[in-house]
């Protein structure tokens, strides 16, 4: 079982359950979805429910919300972040706004997905992360599933929400491996999880940069520093309180990011915990982000810009041995 | 309140009056800073969504834009609660939270209220695509003005309610002037219902200063896309005898062009039209003016004596308080 079979496995219970859920976008159904989560859905649940869509993700993005607005469980298929800025108006302005612009009349029950983030070498318009962008919007909720159990399970959940959902499924992770327990199935969305503990630093991240952070934190253990990771699984609304326990617990704390430094989730991040948990900090807190250039195209300055685990060590190490690093 | 008369044109004519003069005391109201934000009003264009609604049944759903005081009132929203809002109490048809932009009513099966140019046509197309996959032809009625025309999202919009053959009727109140452009200045084919060709939608355009012609383009538009024909375009051409907004100094036309519209004024023409007929007498029109001066008088002390929302709920509605 890999990641792409654990959303597929999500979808196609949704579908067979549940008659108002439906799947649209891009080349969802005779291609067999942009990252191949959806092949053969067309075959077995028809062209109505498996809605192959032109390049109009403004219209069809809108279409969801009206579905949504009639009873209807769309899920939404945006490709990638970089193509979701062309539905950003009806994302931000109607999905977002709606139940507070109507004094709580209509709700939108809306699923959006969408690949994310870089390391496959397509430079500046298919790599980007604005998942942390998206967690700026009030009326959203945003999920970035990093593990097997959550891309199977965030979905379901997702679906049983009133209002919209975006989750953000990181494009280096379709064909991670793993394993899934039988019957897993629906997981909650409200906390972020620590999956690794260690008593030195709190390493907090999300999506394909937790299993960097991981790798990350194994190397720092033969070291003999201990770091926490704490995957936040959502990012709006955010979990404070596993944050702000594993920071007071460790006094240290590096968020990793892959998105943008400036304006970031990171900077939200970052001053929650200097809001709330200050006194407990025994070294400031840092942050290893993506650079703040477009995604260049060659290997190596691709690798550069992103997060890796060496950046991510060698961050802890400056930090937990004291100096600017 | 807006109700039935002894013939059909009469109570077309309530409906245009009844709206002319909530939107009269509208002005009156944000002149005096009791209506703050921005207020757009319909004057002039009544016609259009008098006719059009005409077409459709309660049960089946409105889309509008920013300037939608008279598809709400048209539609049943009580005045009472659309004055309210405006005045951001309570009571208010959206609780306080839209204003005038964004009126909205579930029971009244009206979706707003949309502020943002062409924002509101993707979600009538999707209104319609759910009744379509429930093999419903409800109609759904998306309002939307020349502006709109100019966006991407009405072409895409457009473009899958056509291939999908969805229940949609497309009301574009062609006012000429987006704001202050000129449609002629902003459109290489001003000719707008022919845009639908494009799409192989069926079109028309209509006077929109005539309630009765609309009316009759709209149930013939409405009758077609009930048979299953999918999606119509029909294009009301009509003019705002008010600026774009309450801060529009309207630099951009003439007031020679402005009084060559009035003299169309779709409320005395069908006035006229009525007294010509037999239908309606001097003393016929003063009664309604007077129950129109009756009830809006008590919409806006609905209004006035409204409850502001105490700010501790600020943050209630931003999400569903149903949890999943």
């Amino acid at each position: 079982m890999n990641y792409r079979e654990a959303v597929r496995a999500a979808l196609h219970e949704a579908l067979s359950k549940d008659e108002r859920v439906f799947l649209m976008g891009e080349d969802v159904g005779s291609y067999g979805g942009y990252f191949a989560v959806s092949t053969g859905f067309l075959k077995e649940f028809g062209p109505e429910r498996i809605r192959d869509t032109p390049l109009s993700e403004l219209a069809y993005t809108g279409i969801g919300i009206g579905a949504a607005l009639a009873g209807m469980r769309p899920v939404i298929e945006l490709t990638t972040t970089n193509f979701s800025l062309l539905a950003l108006d009806q994302i931000v302005n109607n999905a977002a706004s709606y139940l507070y612009m109507s004094g709580g009349q209509f709700n939108v029950p809306l699923v959006i997905r969408m690949g994310t983030g870089g390391a496959r070498q397509l430079a500046a318009q298919h790599s980007h992360s604005f998942e942390g962008w998206y967690a700026h919007i009030p009326g959203l909720k945003i999920l970035t599933p990093a593990t097997l159990e959550d891309a199977r399970g965030m979905l379901p959940t997702a679906l049983e929400d009133p209002d919209p959902v975006l989750i953000f499924e990181h494009a280096t992770l379709y064909p991670m491996e793993g394993e899934l327990p039988d019957g897993a199935g629906a997981v909650e969305i409200e906390h972020a999880r620590v999956r690794r503990s260690g008593r030195d630093i709190s390493i907090i991240t999300y999506g394909a940069s937790l299993w960097k952070a991981l790798d990350a934190a194994k190397t720092l253990a033969d070291e003999g520093i201990e770091a926490e990771v704490v995957d936040l699984r959502t990012l709006r609304p955010l979990d404070d309180a596993t944050i702000f326990e594993s920071v007071s617990r460790t006094h240290r704390a590096l968020i990793v990011d892959e998105g943008w430094r400036s304006g970031g989730i990171s900077a939200e991040i970052t001053t929650r915990i200097i809001e709330n948990v200050f006194y407990d900090l025994d070294a400031p807190v840092r942050r290893v982000c993506s650079a703040e250039v477009p995604m260049p195209y060659a290997k190596q300055l691709e690798d550069a810009a992103l997060p890796q685990a060496a950046t991510i060590a060698a961050a802890v190490r400056s930090i937990v041995h004291g100096g600017s690093g | 309140m807006i109700e039935a008369g002894p013939s059909h044109g009469v109570a077309l004519l309530r409906k245009m009056l009844f709206i002319r003069r909530f939107e009269e005391r509208c002005l009156q109201l944000y002149g005096e800073q009791k209506i703050r934000g921005f207020l757009h009003v319909y004057i002039g264009e009544e016609a259009v969504a008098v006719g059009v609604l005409e077409a459709i049944t309660p049960e089946e759903r409105v889309v509008s834009t920013y300037r939608e005081h008279g598809h709400a009132l048209v539609r049943g929203i009580a005045p009472g609660a659309i004055m309210a809002e405006m005045y951001g109490k309570q009571e208010g048809c959206s609780h306080g939270r839209g204003g005038s932009m964004h009126l909205f009513d579930a029971k009244a099966k009206f979706y707003g209220g949309n502020g943002i140019v062409a924002g509101g046509i993707p979600i009538a197309v999707g209104l319609a695509f759910a009744d379509a996959m429930r093999k419903r032809n409800d109609v759904t009625c998306c309002f939307f003005g020349d502006g709109a025309v100019a966006e991407g999202v009405f072409h895409e919009s457009l473009n899958l309610a056509a291939l999908w053959k969805l229940p949609v009727l497309f009301v574009c109140e062609n006012n000429y002037y987006a704001m202050g452009t000129r449609v002629d200045l902003a459109e290489s084919v001003p000719d707008l219902h022919q845009k639908a060709a494009a799409y192989g939608m069926v079109s028309a355009f209509v006077d929109g200063m005539d309630v009765e012609a609309v009316e009759a383009a709209a149930r013939l538009a409405v009758e077609q896309i009930r048979a299953g024909k999918g999606p119509y375009f029909l294009e009301c051409r009509t003019y705002r005898f008010h600026g774009h907004s309450s801060a529009d100094p309207q630099l951009y036309r003439t007031k020679a062009e402005v009084d060559e519209w009035k003299r169309r004024d779709p409320i005395t023409t069908l006035l006229a039209r009525l007294k010509e007929r037999g239908e309606l007498t001097d003393a016929d029109e003063t009664r309604m003016e007077t129950e129109d001066e009756s009830v809006i008088g008590e919409a806006v002390a609905f209004a006035e004596r409204g409850t502001l929302e105490p700010p501790e709920q600020l943050t209630r509605f931003v999400y569903s308080e149903r949890k999943p």
